[in-house]
């Protein structure tokens, strides 16, 4: 007879849902099944039980093979190489918990780093967007039980969010949306016919690249001005039919995702997107939600915000906290050689970032904290396989909207492993003594 | 554990009695005790400075999710308001939305002891005590907000007080909250449709219950519960020019209860941040605006269980964020600035804005005057209680500031001839011109520190120099007896403490924060009948309407509220 752990919050994506079951061995070591989930979400936690997975840390050799080494050793090397670099680049952040991100930022400040967690390839433009023109939002809560126009723009919820739809934004029955999709109208916009387009009432299948047109046409067509017959390549009449959809639901809601925030105009695409959401509520209630993407991301930008005041490119090397998104930035900070030591922890750069700072990476002394064997630790100096949060070890986390949520831990991570959070305070202990600081 | 005794200081303790005298006040094992308990104490020399307990804020936004939307949208708000860390201090930054950091050393600074974050999102209480924890020295609450919450309206439509006080005993315990906050009730909700309830008679839309069956039921719930701290309501139609009607309507109701508690609590009513609800006339035009501060408090003078606080507007740059989320929108459209808003499922909503009150325009000015008159025509200073709302009417750096003009009306005069650009409309519009009162150390003692721990529920533990509560003393390098000449004095004294003790622990020595202290969490653990109507009406819309599940609802006291302080109150019957 299986043991059934409840109330189990998946650590994988933004939506962070919170109603998975895993059916546990009788002895509770062994994961045998994942109900409720995401097949991203269920492999995330079979995987943990890999047996192939690597449980201590390793060095990389003169010759490029992996030697095995302690954590002490591993402690001791990556609290050498963040004292003795002059700006060392502190990197990741998004798929670990609060309370390791909380740790994490008193390593960085005594060691006056270079703080930057995976927005700064993804949502950093939403943000530099929100500091423009703010953000009218709501909790996911708030759109299951009111949206009657649901948009998603530049984002493929089937694929990247795959329970967003079913559990908050088009299935759901709610208080006031008693008929689930029948209550509402699904709009998607999106230059490619995605899976999720194939499901929308109406795809606005625009230009490539012509987003801020067509967000522009569409407050235009608010204000029932003038358009040109056609703008980002979709016809006049459907922008009008569109933007009067909006305007006469009792609730509308934007969900925007990497289509808008990395093409071209970038935050000022999310600006106007704003924009149109303001516009919208001086007739009806609108809110506008960012799909962020690793589980935690969001937190690590709240965690950041309550302890020095900005979300991502974090420049603690003055000994206050500094913020020049494109200048503190990660990317940009490799490309011009100015750090002199990478430190990743829960996420995957190299898998993501551009090749020229890869290489960079890899001639640097690095350290790359994940459970996985990843493109970075590959190049890292150093791999430091930790317990998985969510899955070995809790903490908390922040959903897309903000809502926050106590991962659980369902079984024992390999003996003798440690988790992110034990990890770093034991950095942070030597960090302590190496500056003379205890 | 280390013995104190602060000698030759001017003591003000309006709890004793003592006003201004000289009297050696002692801390022995991190509690207050007679002079002579002490053997071998270290001594604190307070020639010439006045000593006080330790200031008590009963309501500030220092720790949530509207506070750091505000930090992490205000990138501006941290541009030369940086500072390094420095011996056992972390970096700090921000001024009107500082980080936790920076928040409890400027409490230190000014002698706090203990804030209460004023409204707290239910579904958002971890990030709330996320932030407490990582708030160094200062005794923290939270207030969570019930006023536009789905089981609260649909209870008090059919006045049913025990279901409510049963759901809200049931929050507290699942949220680590403190106590009754009400929010523009019904606004919000209605603000879920973009639209408001502007007077205590609106009809919240669907849920058919009005603002004042709100107040009303919460108030009987929280008498019900004999809660330590009274409900405590920010009311409709903040802000809007002729609201002093709403604002009376709002505390009338309070009329009908009288309070039911242990804790020594004589109110049962906290309106907050009064000045935003004391104005008359049409419009923010000179030719219409005037203040109506005096017909408000003049009502709380006639009864004896109302308190408020005051929320006086500083004229600086600074966020405004509250959980009225209609009127944030409507904010936005004044001053065409940003707008943050976020909408909680079943529960509440909240809108942030940066503003301006500029000393440069007739109604900043207005405001700022109808704040202070709101301190100065109190009869019992003991219900009126200095804040800024902060960082709404002004940043929480600032109370000194307030203070200066509460204690002189040279300062205030200084204010209207040579700061404000309108001050003589102001005078003609306002009461400011007619008043010379100035509060007295004694009274701003009563209002900052005494007076806000009583309608806490918390003056067997803070407040007063007595015997048996909490080791919490300020001493202030301000000498009541030479210093009254220059109101600059007041401020910067209240600003830079030169001894703060917290817990027994000296936290702040000759004018330097030397010890992060021990912060505790305060919580209200309230026990009730089993109500198995009520328990299933949560499973029920935990299962249909909310999308975290009810296991993960409670905020877990082993991991954010790291060092628990549990009020715990019987109402079972």
């Amino acid at each position: 007879m299986a043991k059934i752990v409840t109330d189990v919050v998946c650590p994988f994506c933004g939506t962070l849902c919170d109603d998975l079951e895993v059916a546990l061995s009788d002895d509770g070591e062994e994961i045998l099944e994942v109900y409720n989930a995401c097949t991203i979400g269920a492999t995330k936690f079979l995987h943990s039980q890999a047996k192939d997975r690597v449980t201590r840390p390793q060095m990389k050799q003169e010759d490029g093979s992996w030697k095995e080494v302690t954590y002490d050793e591993a402690v001791e090397y990556t609290a050498n190489l963040l004292v003795d670099a002059k700006k060392p680049l502190m990197y990741g952040w998004s798929s670990t918990s609060c309370t390791a991100q909380g740790t994490g930022s008193e390593i960085g400040e005594i060691v006056g780093a270079c703080m930057d967690n995976t927005a700064t390839v993804c949502h950093g433009s939403t943000l530099i967007a929100v500091q423009d023109v703010g953000v009218p939002s709501a909790t996911l809560g708030e759109i299951a039980n009111r949206a009657d126009r649901v948009v998603f723009w530049g984002c493929n919820p089937a694929h990247a969010h795959p329970r967003h739809m079913s559990r908050y934004s088009i299935f759901p029955r709610g208080f006031f949306t008693g008929k689930g999709s029948k209550s509402r109208k699904m709009f998607v916009v999106d230059p490619r016919n995605t899976d999720t387009a194939k499901m929308a009432d109406v795809h606005l299948q625009l230009e490539q690249g012509h987003d801020y047109e067509l967000l522009s046409a569409i407050r235009v067509a608010l204000r029932g001005e003038a358009l040109p017959d056609f703008v980002a390549g979709i016809p006049k009449e459907q922008i009008y039919e569109t933007a009067e959809t909006l305007r006469s639901g009792r609730f509308t809601v934007i969900f925007f995702g990497m289509g808008v925030t990395h093409s071209l105009g970038k935050n000022h695409n999310i600006d106007i997107a704003i924009a149109v959401t303001r516009d919208l509520n001086d007739y009806t209630k609108a809110a506008i939600v960012p799909m962020r993407g690793h589980y935690n991301v969001t937190g690590s930008g709240q965690v950041w915000g309550w302890q020095f005041g900005f979300p991502f490119c974090l420049d603690l090397t003055r000994g206050f906290a500094r913020y020049n998104p494109g200048d503190s930035s990660s990317n940009d900070l490799l490309i011009r050689d100015e750090v002199d030591a990478v430190f990743v922890l829960g996420s995957d750069p190299g898998a993501h970032f551009p090749v020229g700072s890869v290489k960079k990476i890899a001639q640097l002394p690095s350290v790359c904290i994940d459970p996985h064997i990843t493109p970075t630790s590959a190049v890292s100096k150093l791999h430091v396989p930790v317990a998985f949060v969510g899955v070995e070890v809790g903490g908390c986390a922040y959903r897309m909207d903000n809502v926050p949520i106590e991962t659980r831990k369902v079984v024992e991570p390999p003996e003798g492993m440690l988790t992110d959070e034990e990890f770093l305070q034991k950095v942070l202990t030597r960090v302590r003594e190496l500056k003379g600081a205890a | 554990m280390t013995e104190y005794l602060i000698k030759n200081g001017f003591v003000y303790d309006p709890i004793q009695g003592i006003n201004g005298d000289k009297v050696d006040v002692a801390i022995k094992d991190g509690k207050m005790v007679d002079a002579g308990d002490v053997t071998k104490p270290t001594i604190i020399d307070a020639t010439g400075m006045t000593v006080m307990a330790a200031g008590v804020d009963v309501h500030a936004h220092v720790a949530g999710p509207k506070v750091n939307v505000g930090r992490n949208f205000r990138p501006e708000d941290k541009l030369f308001n940086a500072a390094a860390g420095s011996g056992l201090k972390r970096m700090e930054g921000g001024f009107s939305v500082p980080t936790v950091l920076r928040t409890a050393y400027l409490y230190a600074r000014m002698g706090f002891g203990f804030s209460m974050e004023a409204a707290m999102p239910p579904l958002y209480a971890r990030h709330t005590h996320e932030e407490i924890r990582d708030t160094p020295i200062i005794d923290q609450g939270a207030l969570p907000v019930f006023g536009n919450n789905w089981f609260v309206l649909e209870y008090l439509k059919e006045n049913e007080i025990e279901n409510t006080a049963a759901y809200i005993a049931w929050l507290l315990n699942q949220t680590k909250g403190f106590g009754v906050k009400c929010v523009n009730p019904g606004g919000t909700e209605s603000w879920g449709w973009g639209m408001n309830c502007e007077t205590v008679d609106d009809v919240v839309p669907y849920f058919d219950v009005t603002p004042r069956q709100i107040v009303s039921g919460l108030i009987a719930a929280n008498e019900y519960l004999g809660l330590p701290h009274c409900m405590h309501v920010h009311g409709n139609s903040l802000g809007e020019p002729g609201n002093y009607e709403i604002t009376l309507d709002t505390l009338k109701i309070a009329e009908d209860y009288s309070p039911q508690n242990d804790f020594g609590r004589e109110v049962v009513l906290h309106n907050t941040h009064l000045q935003f609800h004391c104005y008359g006339g049409e419009s923010y035009a000179s030719k219409s605006f005037e203040s109506k501060s005096k017909e408000v408090v003049e009502y709380i003078n006639s009864v004896d269980n109302i308190s408020y606080d005051l929320g006086v507007v500083t004229l600086d740059e600074t966020t405004t964020m509250t959980a009225d989320g209609p009127f944030e929108h409507h904010l936005s459209h004044m001053n065409n600035l940003k707008w943050a808003n976020t909408d909680v499922e079943l529960e509440t909503g909240s809108g942030i804005v940066p503003f301006i009150y500029n000393p440069k325009t007739f109604i900043a000015g207005a405001q700022w005057a109808v704040g202070l008159e709101c301190g100065l025509f109190i009869k019992d200073p003991m219900r009126a209680y200095i804040t800024t709302d902060a960082p709404n009417a002004g940043p929480l750096c600032r109370y000194p500031r307030v203070y200066k003009w509460l204690m002189s009306a040279k300062a205030r005069d200084d204010m209207l001839d040579n700061t404000l650009k309108y001050g003589d409309k102001i005078r003609e519009r306002c009461y400011i011109g007619e008043i010379d009162r100035e509060i007295s150390l004694y009274e701003l003692a009563m209002m900052t520190r005494a007076g806000p721990a009583k309608t806490l529920g918390l003056g067997h533990m803070f407040g007063s120099l007595k015997a048996g509560l909490e080791g919490d003393v300020a001493v202030y390098p301000y000498n009541p007896e030479t210093d009254t000449d220059d109101p600059e004095k007041i401020e910067y004294a209240f600003g830079n403490a030169a001894y703060l003790i917290k817990g027994g622990r000296m936290i702040v020595k000759e004018g330097e924060i030397v010890d992060m202290g021990n912060k505790r969490t305060f919580w209200v653990d309230a026990k009730v009948n089993e109500n198995p109507m009520v328990e299933r009406d949560i499973a029920e819309k935990f299962r249909r309407y909310y999308t975290v599940t009810q296991n993960n609802y409670t905020v877990e006291g082993h991991h954010f509220v790291p060092n628990p302080y549990v009020i715990e109150v019987d109402a079972t019957r």
